[in-house]
């Protein structure tokens, strides 16, 4: 057992925190999403340049080959500085992987350098109105006509469709097999007539994701991942690959926001003291800073299992929903500590902290539906680790 | 960065779970719970051939040299095994001494303790006072070279089969003395936890020489708090682990309404959030451990976050597990309170997760100026 970095993968953590440090572009625009997502461009750009953008791709594809622990470490110390999110976030963290994974050598060709440096923006097309967690039952169908396939459907909750060039696509191409093998992973191009997307506003009042309209879209054969028929096991190692990779920034975010939560503690005035000195508030910042631990900590455990095993385990499932929880129950503290001043948000002159944490709140309320609802990963640990029963 | 066990402590970790299986099945653990002793001294008798009594004692005093993660594995064993022995409280009694004794106390006392021939205990809280570690009222009273001491001490584990104690007094200064000492009265508390006895020591004018008094002082202690509470926490961590399982092998075989009830998300969540508990207990009592051995700066913290969140989870899993069993869980025939009652006892020694939570709060917000840790 050794929970510290070994020499060179101290030496590979220097490397990246002063090339971050030498390179941080500053904080994200104010304003609308055009500005930011123009920003994360230019960012992922630089990130590139350096070798930094899809550091877990093999070396042939443009990546940086980096180990499971160095990824670890690059994902954590950009979270760490608050660097911004790179533009093609879902193209590298999820895209890119499944090309490599399940792509033929001409569509390794054609995506994966576009995917790196920002110029093509790529969108995730599973969520359908009527099969949210419940993925496998998506009604969205394509039918062969010659070299192409026709489609039509609707998703839904499709992060950044509206600046998307590629959408990987999982519709049903045969309607007669059962759930889960009638499915085919697409790469559907967005720029065409028969794709519209449209912002859906979120509580936070923003317009992260959409809604999606396709009708009678039009997709080579081509641009079939992984043979017709095998798209839900395509879509499944997509699903890994997201999990596997946003343990680490998310555990130092959660350090960051725990920093800060104390820092609001001890400037913030309650019933004639500082709310740090309040034994309440005391107690309930122990047990977030002690989960937060224990969240650090499962992963460093999760990923040594990993490192011997190859694959990621079920197991991931817990570090999301401790996320979620530990997200959420920051954001309630800081508004209770911020108490009878909570409703005031960004853009009140007597707003505390400016109102961030008015937006943390708000926006965590998502942390226990995205990426699979801590409901679903509960049934997960449950038949998957636990090996209890499954009620279907 | 390598966070698993290594194959010597898996070693341990597969002795431990074999050894103990084979000894404290269901019947055993109730003979003992209603003996006098509350153990058997064969038992403890083989467990000193193991090298258990002095796991992490250095080999200079006959103890196997061992880590503090060495003792977490062999605690949560203890712990999943439900063992009704005084290898707790023996343990931190040599710690005790081989962090803060004089090579003279560590020839007298640690020698024969690594060795398994003479047993320590604990005899820190007095009587009326809040129990509250590092807070102690009985004075020292200078008498020649040493001191006499007079009152009674509470909470002190397995102090009747202990042939020392160590002694805490309002100086911040611990004694050593024997249990046969003259003006030592060993009463019998009754405890939920049926397997670790709970004594009262009543010292009326007990002499303690010059000699039989430790070198250190207040905060010297502090480390041997740190490991008992890791070596506490794992065997909380072991009683989560083997209450979980409990839960999860009655919810596969139970059927109500024409099911496994562990098809039932209300019964399936709430075992998803056992091995949550679990899993978590088991990741802070091993970083703390590791802290303990290779980065002892780190240790406070990670020790108090372990004690705070084993306390919680070591009663909490074996309730949950008592819920998911429903009526039977409630019986005194089946095993789970004896589990739950273990877990509850042990969250409130030495310092319960309230405690530790102030701690934690206290040493985070000292550095909530500063900048961020690497």
């Amino acid at each position: 057992m050794d929970l510290s970095l070994s020499p060179s993968e101290r030496e590979f953590r220097d490397e990246v925190r002063t090339w971050l440090e030498e390179n941080h572009p500053g904080p994200e625009p104010e304003g609308g999403l055009e500005e930011v997502m123009a920003f994360r461009r230019e960012w992922q750009g630089r990130m590139h340049e350096a070798g930094w953008a899809g550091i877990s791709w093999p070396k042939e594809y443009g990546g940086r080959g980096a180990t499971l622990i160095e990824q670890a470490i690059f994902v954590g110390e950009a979270a760490r500085q608050e660097a911004p999110s790179p533009a093609n976030v879902l193209g590298l963290a999820m895209g890119g992987p499944v090309v490599i994974a399940h792509g033929t050598d001409e569509q390794k060709q054609r995506y994966l350098e576009p995917i790196l440096t920002a110029e093509e923006i790529w969108c995730q097309g599973f969520s359908e109105p009527e099969s949210g967690s419940d993925l496998a039952s998506l009604k969205t169908k394509a039918v062969k006509d010659g070299d192409e396939w026709v489609v039509t459907g609707q998703k839904v909750w499709t992060t950044f469709a509206q600046y998307a060039k590629w959408c990987m696509l999982v519709a049903r191409t045969d309607p007669d097999a059962p759930k889960h093998k009638g499915l085919t992973y697409f790469l559907m191009d967005m720029e065409q007539e028969g794709v519209e997307a449209k912002p859906l506003v979120q509580i936070t009042g923003e317009g992260e994701f959409n809604e999606v309209f396709i009708e009678e879209a039009r997709i080579p054969d081509a641009n079939v991942v992984g043979g017709v028929g095998n798209g839900w096991s395509v879509a499944i190692t997509t699903l890994m690959n997201e999990r596997a990779g946003l343990a680490f920034g998310a555990i130092a975010q959660i350090a960051n926001g725990l920093k800060r939560l104390g820092e609001l503690a001890t400037e913030t005035r309650v019933n004639g003291g500082t709310a740090a000195e309040d034994p309440v508030i005391r107690d309930r910042l122990a047990q977030l800073q002690i989960e937060a631990e224990t969240m650090r900590l499962n992963a460093y455990r999760g990923l040594t299992k990993t490192m011997q095993s190859g694959i990621p385990g079920p197991e991931g499932s817990l570090g999301k929903w401790q996320w979620a929880d530990i997200n959420q129950r920051m954001a309630e503290l800081a508004l209770d500590i911020e108490g009878a001043y909570a409703p005031l948000d960004r853009g009140a002159e007597h707003a505390i902290a400016n109102g961030a944490w008015q937006y943390t709140f708000l926006r965590s309320r998502a942390n226990s539906i995205e990426g699979g609802t801590t409901d679903i990963l509960k049934n997960i640990i449950a038949e998957r680790v636990l090996g209890l029963p499954r009620l279907r | 960065m390598y966070f698993d066990l290594t194959d010597e402590q898996q070693a341990i970790k597969s002795t431990a779970r074999d050894f103990l299986a084979a000894r404290y099945k269901s019947e055993r653990i109730r003979e003992l719970a209603e003996s006098e002793s509350g153990f058997e001294q064969s038992d403890w008798e083989e467990m000193a051939e193991l090298g258990w009594p002095g796991l992490a004692l250095p080999e200079e005093w006959g103890g196997q040299g061992l880590g503090i993660v060495d003792l977490a594995v062999l605690f949560e064993e203890m712990g999943y095994a439900l063992a009704p022995s005084p290898l707790l409280s023996t343990t931190v009694a040599g710690l005790a001494l081989a962090l803060c004794g004089s090579d003279d106390q560590r020839r007298r006392f640690l020698r024969p303790l690594a060795a398994g021939k003479k047993r320590g205990a604990l005899a820190l809280w007095d009587a009326g006072s809040a129990a509250r570690p590092g807070e102690f009222t009985m004075e020292a009273k200078p008498d020649g070279d040493g001191v006499v001491l007079d009152g009674e001490k509470v909470l002190a584990m397995d102090a009747a089969s202990a042939d020392f104690f160590i002694v805490a007094t309002a100086d911040s200064k611990r004694h050593l003395v024997e249990r046969e000492a003259a003006g030592v009265t060993v009463t019998a508390e009754p405890s939920i936890d049926l397997t670790r006895r709970l004594y009262s020591v009543r010292l009326a004018g007990v002499k303690v020489p010059a000699g039989d008094t430790l070198l250190a002082d207040g905060p010297d202690f502090h480390p041997v708090l740190l490991r008992a509470c890791v070596a506490i926490a794992a065997e909380s961590t072991g009683i989560a682990q083997r209450t979980m399982e409990m839960a999860v092998e009655y919810a596969k075989d139970r059927r109500q309404f024409g099911r496994p009830i562990g098809a039932y998300q209300a019964v399936s969540h709430r075992c998803a959030q056992m091995l949550l508990e679990t899993e978590n207990s088991r990741s802070a009592v091993y970083g703390a451990a590791w802290a303990a051995d290779a980065e002892p700066e780190s240790l406070p913290l990670a020790a108090s976050m372990a004690k705070a969140y084993a306390s919680d989870a070591g009663w909490r899993v074996p309730d949950a597990s008592i819920q998911v069993h429903g009526g039977i869980g409630f019986t005194w025939e089946h095993d789970l309170h004896f589990f739950l009652k273990r877990g509850k006892a042990n969250a409130s020694t030495f310092g319960d997760a309230r405690w530790h939570r102030e701690r934690v709060a206290d040493l985070v917000l000292a550095e909530a100026q500063a900048p961020v840790p690497a």
